[in-house]
């Protein structure tokens, strides 16, 4: 369990996205967190193979699901774990991001989890600081924990990734998350799907690999996952879409239009969700969700990727030796 | 179709024979020959379709007069809802019928604006219950026309919107025209662009140039209209949408239209029968009726347009009708609202193109009937066998005048006072029932009820 052979899953000092990961370090993580599924089900859940380790959580952007997952993560695993909310930190009084890191990195942490509004910040940082950095979503970029835990949700319910058709609906052109699954899901061999009308969709999305399908009803025919993407408030009323009730009409998952999808198709959702915007209540709380599920996932992979990546660290004893 | 919903046709077995039948869907021009039809439909066509062939019918003798499909009129503007003085649904369908047109396309410019679809609806219902020829609505673009939010797009076409524009204005910004236009792809809406930047011709009241100045009335210049075009086109390369410019008016927008169309983009472009038929000279002495949005411009643009209409550049001719009430219109010339009716005379004035060999026959058809069908994916503008029986069967030599309070419109701003055109539609056909014939000059000089 975790701790009895620490052998390297990764070969990167951090994981900054999908993009950069192989097939069998995919599979490494997705087996490692299986294990941590089966702990965080126990009673007695803390293991303390972090430690003495440090984790500073950094959220320049809001967020409880994804923050409270890692902070549960790293517990778990035994870290020290600290959350750096943003609003009234000196980031909030004009420091830049390079000063931030700066600043942190002189409390030698040994893990930084950061999300961050903007593209490729969370790439910048990583390049100024010491220790490992766990990209938590960077602007439309990617979240790559978020893609690694809907894996491990459908490989857990279907047994495999590949060749299974997975149709990612809904504003994909703004979505991180959509993006990460994209890169996941077609590395493993899934045939992914984007349902989205053109204007959600981002440019040239066809030479992205996956089939664009704008006519919902042909995007879910014989899916075997159907996952849907949240759509934020400030693009629902005018700009990219014309209202919400439009987009439930034509874009939202309703039981009807779910019926096209395989019977036994997943219904996922990364939260939180819009109902009655993007997915039917009855659709969402129904027999084929595995919503809540995601939410367990989430913190056995993040417990999967902290550990991964501490592998990779000095430990600590070297560390003293050293200095 | 919503389009076919509210004209319930007639079930009698009727024939027209001994016309000359005109069909642009089949490139047809022939006589002697007839269309026979039966619940609303075109049974036969043909010159075997003759008063001894057909059996159990109702014959119409068309003594040699032209037999052609209904025209279909892409911009008609009406007061229904919310400015019912200046015309009405049922008030335009007269006028249309009276002109031979069996189907005319409502611009969303009402009070409330046809930016929901309760309003396409209520447009929907109100025509089935008043109108004489069919009636589908264009809807907005941008909800209240304000050219900021993109309206309901795929919602009002379920509820039978044929289109989409924002009427007398055009989408200033491109960031919202970008994202609708993709959206409405997604629907296969086509996107009807009145063609001006509303910023450049800010003030302006005709064409620009040497007659504006002598006039001194501050003018339109045909860069405005040139500008919105070209930038269109880029939108249209972005986001690959169905899209038509409803009104060119200067010989550049032609040349734009066919540069893009050789290079194969979904662009399609209309004109307004004004445009064809007049320049700017007609407004003489501040004639207010000719005032119009795009302004007539000079005689060599009308000319580049009759040349773009007969080599396909230009595909559509629409009567632009917008009636306007006295007080609208008997102002100074700057103060006076744009527009003029239309749909009543835009048949006979597209026949003068014909008679002065401007223009052939089929294809002033064709660009008031079967395109319009085509673009809006409307059945129509056919004589074949299947298609709705909606025709209009034409005397192309008669002479009358516009009196104009002989029309049918219930505004009287037309631009062809007094004007003797030779032509005119004898009888109209929607659905196979007569909805409009002509009792001869008498009766139109009669002061109207």
């Amino acid at each position: 369990m975790g701790n009895q052979d620490r052998k390297p899953v990764l070969r990167g000092r951090h994981l900054l996205g999908i993009e950069p990961l192989s097939v069998p370090e995919i599979e490494a993580l997705l087996d490692l967190a299986e294990d941590y599924v089966a702990l965080n089900r126990r009673a007695e859940k803390k293991l303390s193979i972090l430690r003495g380790r440090t984790q500073i959580n950094l959220f320049f952007e809001p967020s409880t699901r994804t923050q409270s997952s890692f902070e549960l993560a790293g517990k778990r695993l035994g870290a020290d774990v600290m959350n750096m909310s943003v609003k009234g930190s000196s980031v909030a009084k004009g420091e830049t991001l390079l000063d931030t890191a700066v600043t942190l990195n002189a409390m030698h942490p040994d893990l930084l989890v950061v999300r961050h509004q903007h593209s490729g910040a969370v790439d910048l940082l990583a390049r100024k600081v010491s220790c490992a950095v766990i990209n938590a979503g960077d602007g439309w970029h990617e979240h790559p924990t978020q893609a690694l835990l809907d894996a491990l949700t459908i490989r857990r319910h279907k047994g495999r990734l590949q060749n299974l058709v997975i149709a990612i609906c809904g504003d994909i052109l703004h979505s991180r998350v959509a993006r990460s699954n994209i890169l996941l899901l077609m590395k493993m061999g899934a045939h992914v799907r984007l349902v989205a009308p053109s204007s959600l969709l981002p440019p040239a999305a066809d030479r992205l690999g996956p089939e664009i399908h704008t006519d919902m009803q042909k995007g879910l025919k014989g899916a075997d996952v159907v996952m849907m993407l949240r759509l934020q408030k400030e693009r629902m009323n005018g700009a990219f879409i014309p209202s919400l009730r439009e987009y439930y009409r034509f874009y939202g998952l309703s039981e009807e239009k779910l019926a096209l999808a395989k019977d036994d198709a997943l219904v996922m959702h990364p939260g939180p969700m819009n109902r009655g915007v993007e997915i039917a209540s009855r659709v969402a709380d129904g027999a084929q969700s595995v919503i809540r599920e995601q939410v367990e996932m989430g913190v056995a992979v993040r417990m999967a990727v902290i550990d991964a990546l501490t592998r990779n660290l000095q430990q600590p004893q070297d560390k003293e030796s050293a200095a | 179709m919503t389009w076919a919903m509210h004209m319930k046709g007639d079930d009698r077995r009727r024939a027209f024979v001994n016309a000359r039948l005109v069909d642009p869907a089949t490139g047809r021009d022939q006589a002697p020959g007839g269309v026979l039809v039966e619940d609303g439909r075109i049974l036969a066509t043909g010159p075997d379709v003759t008063a001894d062939s057909v059996r159990a019918a109702e014959v119409v003798d068309c003594a040699g007069c032209l037999l052609l499909p209904g025209l279909i009129d892409m911009r008609v503007f009406t007061g229904e809802p919310g400015n019912e003085h200046r015309e009405t649904l049922r008030s335009a369908s007269l006028a249309a019928a009276a002109g031979g047109v069996s189907g005319i396309i409502v611009m969303p410019d009402t009070a409330p604006v046809i930016d929901e679809a309760a309003i396409v609806d209520f447009i929907l219902r109100r025509a089935r219950d008043t109108a004489v020829v069919r009636v589908a609505p264009m809807a907005a673009i941008t909800r209240g026309l304000k050219g900021e939010c993109m309206s309901e797009i795929g919602l009002l076409r379920e509820a039978g919107a044929v289109a989409l524009t924002d009427g007398r204005r055009g989408v200033a910004s491109p960031r919202v025209l970008r994202h609708a236009m993709a959206y409405a792809r997604d629907y296969d809406m086509l996107v009807c662009q009145h063609v001006q930047d509303d910023d450049l011709a800010a003030g302006g009241v005709m064409h620009e140039g040497e007659l504006s100045a002598r006039l001194g009335l501050p003018g339109i210049p045909v860069q405005a209209e040139v500008i919105m075009l070209e930038r269109d086109l880029r939108l249209v390369e972005l986001t690959g949408a169905r899209y038509h410019a409803m009104q060119v008016s200067c010989a550049e927008s032609v040349e734009v239209i066919r540069r893009a169309k050789a290079a194969g983009l979904p662009v399609t472009c209309g004109v307004s029968i004004n445009h064809l038929v007049l320049n700017e000279n007609d407004i003489g002495t501040y004639r207010t009726f000719f005032k119009l949005s795009p302004p007539l411009r000079t005689e060599e643009d009308r000319q580049a347009l009759v040349d773009g209409l007969v080599d396909g550049t230009i595909d559509v001719i629409v009567s632009s009708h917008d009636p306007q009430s006295a007080d609208t219109k008997r102002l100074p010339f700057a103060e006076a609202a744009f527009g003029a009716v239309g749909v009543e005379t835009m048949l006979s004035a597209a026949l003068s193109l014909w008679h002065t060999g401007a223009v052939p026959l089929v294809r002033l058809v064709e660009a008031m009937s079967t395109t319009p069908a085509r673009l809006l994916n409307l059945e129509g503008g056919s004589l074949q066998p299947g298609a709705p029986a909606d025709f209009a069967i034409v005397d192309p030599c008669m002479s009358w005048q516009v009196r104009p309070d002989a029309l049918h419109s219930l505004a009287r701003n037309t631009p062809f006072e007094n004007r003797v055109f030779d032509g005119r539609v004898v009888h109209t056909v929607v659905a196979g029932r007569t909805v409009f014939t002509y009792d001869g000059p008498a009766r139109l000089s009669a002061p109207s009820a």
